[in-house]
């Protein structure tokens, strides 16, 4: 029976690029190929490494026979969220003890970045809102674009951020756009390990930063997917955050739990909204609940849980810590490494930038003929941008990486 | 919601005067109105703050035990042991979700040799549990179904099914569907309904165990509308959120689906695993797309995941690990079919247990309907008024429509159920 035709042509999209970077990758039967793309840990072994005290947890819960799967609330776990907040406010939050911080528990860093944008889209400046610009750094995430186009916001604009030249940031810039942004413009933050580029701002750079967003009543909107993989300390990277409390901004701040607690596939995130007092947040929180259940109802609980009891036991949260300092200090044994084997290479240019970096991933400087080479001559995969994830590397591949890179750079143009 | 004047606009921003102090800035968020509570999840919340020990919740549809508890599974607790040994690692999932879920989630709907599966003619992606999968489904129609706007809800329908379609861009429409006369299937006024609907709408359907009336058409129905539906050519979305727990036979509560199948229609489809595996908060679900043939399905493949990298970029793992395990290890899907059964007869059980209360404490009205209704629901027939008494009277907790939840019901509260609705409609 011919099906009667009710569709429109669907065409064709184009696949996410760090996804067909790793689905090539895997295709790929060379045997010294090496994966420098998608944003994941590996030990080094160049296997993903599921955390010590995850595994403890997950027993824990396993032999609880009281756990069941029942629904969460539709905002998700309270120990979850309210425990989530604290690690990025700070237990001793003045905004925490003055009971104006909430939170939604979200399916991972893009579900909180979801929310918070669905939310501005409804209730910031205005209502059902199209028209406020939302900033993203030049260069960033790819996804935020689209989270926030989605979310219905049309004009979504680069602000200088990266400065090739001189591989560090573009501080005159990104000031220059803050005080040009019209104003209430949505301005999204990477909190610490700036992906693509490893690049932060440092403290003196966050307070000029804060100072003209103040004065130009600029939405903060932090994107804090790194926290604890920056410095290996969860405190220090959660600095530029607490800095913007401290100074009297509400603030929505989009956390992920994917890299820091390994849980990449459960999807555990929390929103946390710092506002001016409780009275407003009740009434945000209760449009959040609104926002949430036309999208997923309630999230899942597994991660949740897991995150949760981890964070709430002072042991296992001290176990955690050490984790991922794990993490962090074998990124940062990686980025000390390569960048002294290219010194040892003599390869052309400065490569300081590979150690003053920081987080998870690295933007080499390679152009896009050079990357090319790297991918197709030598099978080792990153972004087309340049980007390499230092977690890739390992004591094994790091010369034949060096190596590669000096080819690249001294053969290709 | 009325716009803002710009001057108030200003004012409410709090226009910065110098000050770090939170206090003295106005917030950002004082226009933000108070959203009112969940219509079904709301009902929970009431009943959690209700002190009266015989309380009784019937609102949100999650399957209780005959003592009342919420019901793990046995098949789930060894899927989940077998799981633990494996020792598996958290990797991203690809947009799609689980490969072995898709395709097991796929054919428990389509039944395992129908043709679509063989021909690779459609496309199952993993959701973030019906709700989820309803969202991405509006979504991907709202993008691609350009022709037409406009979706037909069964009167009534889920009740969150209106924000869903309507905030991803769709217009809401009904066809008749639930007769308050009869508390059954208004046939009649939904065939006359659907003979109006302009050609290209969407049509959503539930597949069985309709929510919230628990009224199903009979097979010689469906089959009456699907050619109605084809004569339209309507694109139909069928909701399938309980398949099992209507008549506890899986294949017999799909029938409609794979009829409709049978018979042309490239339907879109939403399942839930929530209810029938008693998954609900791990949040397990599947929307598919039957389309012309395999290189349609790849299309639209690509476009589903444009569609939810932007929302969550990939689903949740363990939910769909643990269904995944079940329906493809033969000894626990054999296990799960009999425990959704049996979940399903207790509930068929429940309804006979009410009508025969009801009758013992002396009511005379008709209350067929409750025995005659199918799933996890019950269209009771009571009015808001007599709802407000049940819940402020008897603390009975239930949605203002007269919908109860009857995997809520035990032997334990059936009586004083029975007496609380007997009370209010005497």
């Amino acid at each position: 029976v011919a099906p009667p035709s009710g569709k429109t042509e669907v065409p064709q999209a184009a696949p996410v690029a760090v996804f067909k970077l790793t689905a090539d990758f895997r295709d790929d039967k060379d045997p010294n190929k090496v994966n420098l793309g998608v944003g994941a840990y590996r030990t080094d072994e160049g296997q993903p490494w599921v955390l010590p005290v995850v595994r403890k947890v997950e027993k824990i819960i396993a032999d609880d026979h009281s756990l069941n799967h029942e629904y969460l609330p539709i905002l998700g776990l309270p120990e979850f969220r309210s425990s989530s907040s604290k690690i990025a406010l700070g237990e001793d939050s003045p905004a925490i003890l003055e009971n104006r911080v909430g939170a939604v528990q979200c399916l991972g860093g893009t579900g909180a970045l979801k929310i918070g944008a669905e939310f501005l889209h409804r209730w910031h400046n205005g209502q059902d809102n199209t028209k406020t610009p939302v900033y993203v750094s030049a260069p960033t995430w790819e996804n935020h674009n689209a989270v926030f186009a989605n979310a219905g916001f049309e004009d979504v604009r680069p602000y200088k951020y990266w400065d090739a030249e001189k591989r560090g940031l573009d501080l005159s810039g990104f000031l220059s756009d803050l005080e040009s942004a019209p104003e209430h413009s949505i301005f999204v933050l990477h909190a610490c390990a700036h992906n693509p580029t490893g690049t932060d701002p440092s403290q003196d750079e966050w307070k000029q930063v804060a100072e003209v967003m103040k004065r130009r009543n600029l939405f903060v909107f932090f994107d804090s997917a790194y926290q604890g993989f920056a410095s290996g300390c969860l405190d220090k990277d959660a600095w530029a955050v607490r800095y913007f409390v401290s100074q009297g901004f509400e603030i929505f701040c989009a956390q992920s739990f994917s890299k820091n607690f390994g849980l990449y596939n459960e999807r555990v995130g929390n929103l946390t909204i710092v506002a001016k007092d409780n009275e407003n947040l009740t009434r945000v929180l209760s449009q959040m609940e609104k926002i949430v259940r036309i999208t997923w109802s309630n999230p899942p609980s597994q991660g949740a849980r897991l995150v949760s009891i981890t964070l709430n036991d002072p042991e296992l949260f001290a176990e955690w810590k050490d984790n991922v300092k794990t993490m962090a200090d074998r990124v940062l044994l990686m980025r000390a490494q390569l960048k002294a084997k290219l010194q040892a290479l003599g390869t052309p240019g400065t490569w300081e930038h590979i150690t003053e970096q920081i987080g998870m991933f690295s933007f080499t400087g390679l152009n896009p003929q050079q990357v090319q080479y790297m991918v197709k001559q030598k099978h080792i995969y990153l972004m087309a941008s340049g980007r390499i994830n230092m977690c890739g590397l390992t004591t094994k591949n790091i010369d034949y990486v060096a190596e590669s890179i000096h080819e690249a750079v001294t053969t290709v143009q | 919601m009325l716009p803002l004047k710009p001057a108030d606009r200003a004012s409410s921003r709090g226009t910065y005067h110098g000050c770090s102090c939170p206090f003295c800035c106005s917030s950002w968020w004082s226009e933000v109105q108070m959203g009112p509570p969940d219509p079904i999840l709301g009902v929970t919340e009431a009943f959690k703050r209700d002190t009266n020990p015989k309380k009784i919740n019937l609102g949100v549809g999650a399957y209780r035990d005959d003592q009342g508890k919420p019901y793990v599974l046995n098949c789930v607790r060894k899927a989940e042991a077998q799981i633990a040994t494996k020792k598996l690692d958290k990797e991203y999932l690809t947009i799609g979700g689980l490969a072995e879920f898709n395709k097991a989630c796929a054919q428990l709907a389509l039944g395992p040799d129908n043709e679509v599966l063989k021909s690779g003619r459609s496309i199952t992606v993993q959701t973030i549990s019906g709700t989820g999968s309803l969202r991405v489904g509006a979504n991907f129609l709202s993008r691609f179904h350009t022709v037409a706007k406009d979706v037909y809800l069964p009167k009534p329908s889920w009740g969150n099914h209106t924000p869903i379609f309507r905030d991803a861009g769709m217009q809401l429409k009904a066809y008749s569907y639930y007769d308050p006369k009869t508390c059954g299937f208004d046939f009649k006024g939904a065939l006359d309904d659907i003979l109006k609907i302009p050609e290209k709408s969407v049509i959503m359907l539930h597949a069985c165990a309709h929510n919230p009336t628990g009224v199903d058409p009979r097979p010689e129905q469906w089959k009456e509308i699907s050619a109605l539906v084809k004569k339209r050519n309507l694109l139909v979305f069928f909701d399938m959120a309980y398949q099992g727990f209507a008549s506890g036979d899986i294949d017999r509560d799909a029938w409609a689906v794979r009829y409709f199948i049978e018979q042309g229609h490239n339907v879109v489809l939403s399942q839930s695993f929530a209810k029938n595996m008693g998954l609900y908060g791990e949040r397990v679900g599947g929307f598919t797309v039957v389309c012309k043939d395999a290189e349609e399905a790849k299309r639209v493949e690509s476009q589903l995941k444009i569609l939810i990298r932007p929302i969550y970029s990939n689903p949740p793992m363990n939910g769909a690990r643990i269904a995944s395990t079940i329906l493809n290890t033969p000894e626990l899907y054999k296990e799960w079919l009999v425990e959704v059964k049996d979940m399903a007869t207790r509930i068929i059980r429940m309804r006979e247990e009410l009508v025969g209360n009801l009758k013992k404490e002396g009511s005379t009205l008709n209350w067929q309907h409750v025995t005659d209704q199918i799933g996890m629901f019950c269209f009771t027939g009571l009015k808001p008024d007599q709802v407000e008494r049940l819940t402020k009277e008897f603390s009975v907790y239930m949605t203002k429509d007269g919908r109860i939840s009857m995997a809520g019901v035990t032997s334990g509260n059936v009586g004083y159920l029975a007496h609380g609705i007997h009370t209010v409609t005497k």
